[in-house]
This record gives structure tokens, sequence and C-alpha cells, in this order.
């Protein structure tokens, strides 16, 4: 049971990880230049 | 936990993500800094309403992108997400979720189908729209791809997103045309098939909860079922509105956690679990994860 628990929160620490490393290689100034504009595609015109 | 508080949390959970609702009547969209981070349900970006990003747009981003990488950021999002909550998400915070809870509340004949191999599709539809059609079809001259998902599928991008700017913007209401016509009949046949049957777009075509499903058996957050408890009555698997078995398999997949069940649950036997329980029993309830591995050694609900 409490090997369970460490994998999970293993797991979790492992995703909040890939997270740090993708905003400090500045992929949220990549999201939000997307966001921030009206998607074309996603209204079915692009 | 109060299980009947769950349209209310949808509710709250629908006005965070999506506060802005001046916008709708304007057509203009939100363009600051919370647009940099990732929601945990299918809410489109370019929804007038919308502060935070969805997901899979995100994630398409990345794929049909110059580099046609995946987006860690998106990646550990997702993984964190999941891993805590699983399709508690799509239960309690997807706004796609609570217009499909709405809109199925309307009187008209249902259709009780167990949708037993269209539920794959939303698989299908993860692994191809959403990541190998993007890096794979790659525009000759910019040398990125589409967000396939967001362009062909996605009816959360043209309910909240496509008719509310073009109502207002009449610029860009004279560049639709036939994608267009096919995403808003595809968003009528959906919501069409959302108000017979429960969730049908969860269900079948949500590449987000084909994310989260994976997930669910394992995440933090989950429910279990109190042998000890269980007088199998089948009360709760009749009151599932996706046709499943919570007593024998309460971590399906399939589950959005909508608690239906642990409502109708007469002994308590079924509750939500994190490391400690939120049922009825308390911290006084046995694990069942024996149990739940093994459903076959069950006696079935009569």
């Amino acid at each position: 049971m409490k090997v369970k628990i460490a994998v999970k929160v293993a797991v979790i620490l492992f995703g909040i990880g890939l997270m740090i490393f993708g905003a400090v290689s500045g992929e949220l100034s990549e999201i939000a230049r997307k966001a921030t504009k009206v998607c074309l595609e996603c209204i079915g015109i692009g | 936990m109060k299980y009947t508080n769950r349209l209310l949390t949808q509710i709250v959970f629908f006005f965070i993500q999506n506060p802005l609702l001046k916008n709708i009547f304007t057509g203009t969209i939100y363009r600051g800094g919370g647009k940099r981070i990732c929601t945990p349900g299918l809410n489109c970006y370019s929804c007038p309403a919308a502060v935070t990003s969805c997901p899979m747009g995100a994630a398409q981003l990345f794929f049909a992108g110059a580099k046609h990488n995946i987006s860690f950021f998106v990646a550990g999002f997702l993984l964190t997400i999941g891993m805590i909550f699983g399709r508690f998400i799509c239960g309690y915070v997807c706004p796609m979720g609570l217009f499909q809870d709405i809109i199925y509340k309307i009187k008209t004949p249902k259709m009780r189908v167990k949708l037993k191999f269209a539920r794959y599709i939303k698989y299908a539809v993860l692994v191809l729209f959403v990541v190998v059609f993007p890096m794979l079809f790659i525009n000759d001259l910019s040398g990125v791809g589409s967000p396939w998902f967001c362009k062909y599928i996605c009816p959360s991008g043209t309910i909240f997103a496509a008719l509310p700017i073009l109502a207002s913007n009449e610029y860009l209401r004279d560049f639709a045309g036939n994608l267009f016509v096919w995403k808003v009949s595809l968003a009528m046949w959906l919501v069409v098939a959302s108000i017979s049957t429960y969730r049908f777009f969860c269900r079948v075509l949500c590449p987000l909860g084909a994310i989260y499903s994976l997930f669910n058996k394992n995440a933090l957050f989950k429910m279990k079922c109190v042998e000890s408890e269980c007088v199998s009555c089948g009360r709760c698997a009749k009151s599932c509105h996706l046709f499943l078995n919570p007593a024998k398999r309460p971590n399906s997949p399939e589950c959005i956690r909508c608690g239906a069940c642990i409502r109708e649950c007469g002994t308590g036997a079924l509750c939500y679990n994190a490391i400690v329980d939120f049922g009825k029993n308390g911290g006084n309830s046995k694990d069942n994860g024996e149990n739940e591995e093994n459903g076959g050694n069950r006696k079935d609900v009569k």
C-alpha cells in the first residue's frame, strides 16, 4: 500500500518536473502566443 | 463531501475558467497572462469568456509546430492532473461536461446505450487527430501542420468560440466556408446525440477523457467498494448513467466520478477515496484493492 502511494507520488512529482522543464524552456510563451489570438482552426475558418 | 453539490461545483469551475462573459457579446478574446496556463477540462482558448488555455489545443500546437515535438509542460500537466484526479475532472471540472449534463436534462426520450465498442473511438481520436495527423500532414510553405482535433472535431471550439465570435464579427463571418459548415453540422449532431445519450461526446470522442481514463484506476482520487458492506443489491449499477457496475469495478476507465452510485448505495459500501475515505464509513472501511483486481471473485450483482 505504501509502495503504491510512493509510486503515485513519484509519478506526480515527475509530472511537476516536466511542467517546470517545459515552463523554463519557454513553452508557456508559445502557448500564450497561440491562445491570445483567435484560433481560426478552432472556429472553423482556417 | 456532499455529492448533491456536483452541478454547483461544475458551475463554479465553469466560471473560474470562463469569467469574462461580457466578451461573448463583443466577440473579443482575453489576451492576458492566464492564457499561459492550461485548464484541466476541454475549454477552447478562443472562447471569448476563457482566461486559460485548452490542454488539447496546446498539445496540438507543439505536435503541429515547426519542430513537431511534444510539449513537456502539457505532458507534465496532464500526467499530474490525471494521476491525482483521473476522470474526476470530467465529472466536476470540464465545461463541456457541464454543457452536456445540462442539455441531457431536456425532456426527450433517452437512449440507454452502452456504447461498448464506440467508446474506443476516443483513443483513436487521441492518437490520430491530436498526435499523428498534426505531425504528418504538413503545409509545404509554412512547414507546420494543423491542429486536426480542433479543426475538424472539437465541439467546444464551435459552440463556445465560433458561434459567439462569428455572431459579433462580420469580417470573420465572410470567411466561413465549408469547414465551418462541417464543424457546425458535427456540433449540432453531437448536441442532439448528447441530449438523448448521456455524455455522448465524452464517451465516444473526447481525447482528454481518453487520457484521464488511462489514470482512473491508479489515480490518487478514486472510488472504492467496501466488500463487507456491499449487499450486492445492484442499485449502484442501475443508477449509473454510463452503464457501469461500480460494485464490481469502481475504478472503470469510463467512470466520470459523478457519484450517482454513491448517492444510491443504501449501505455506504461505495465511497470516494484518496488515501483516506470520504464515505459514510470514514476511515474504518477496509481497502478492497484485491477485490478490484479479482473482480470475477465477487458475487455478481443481481
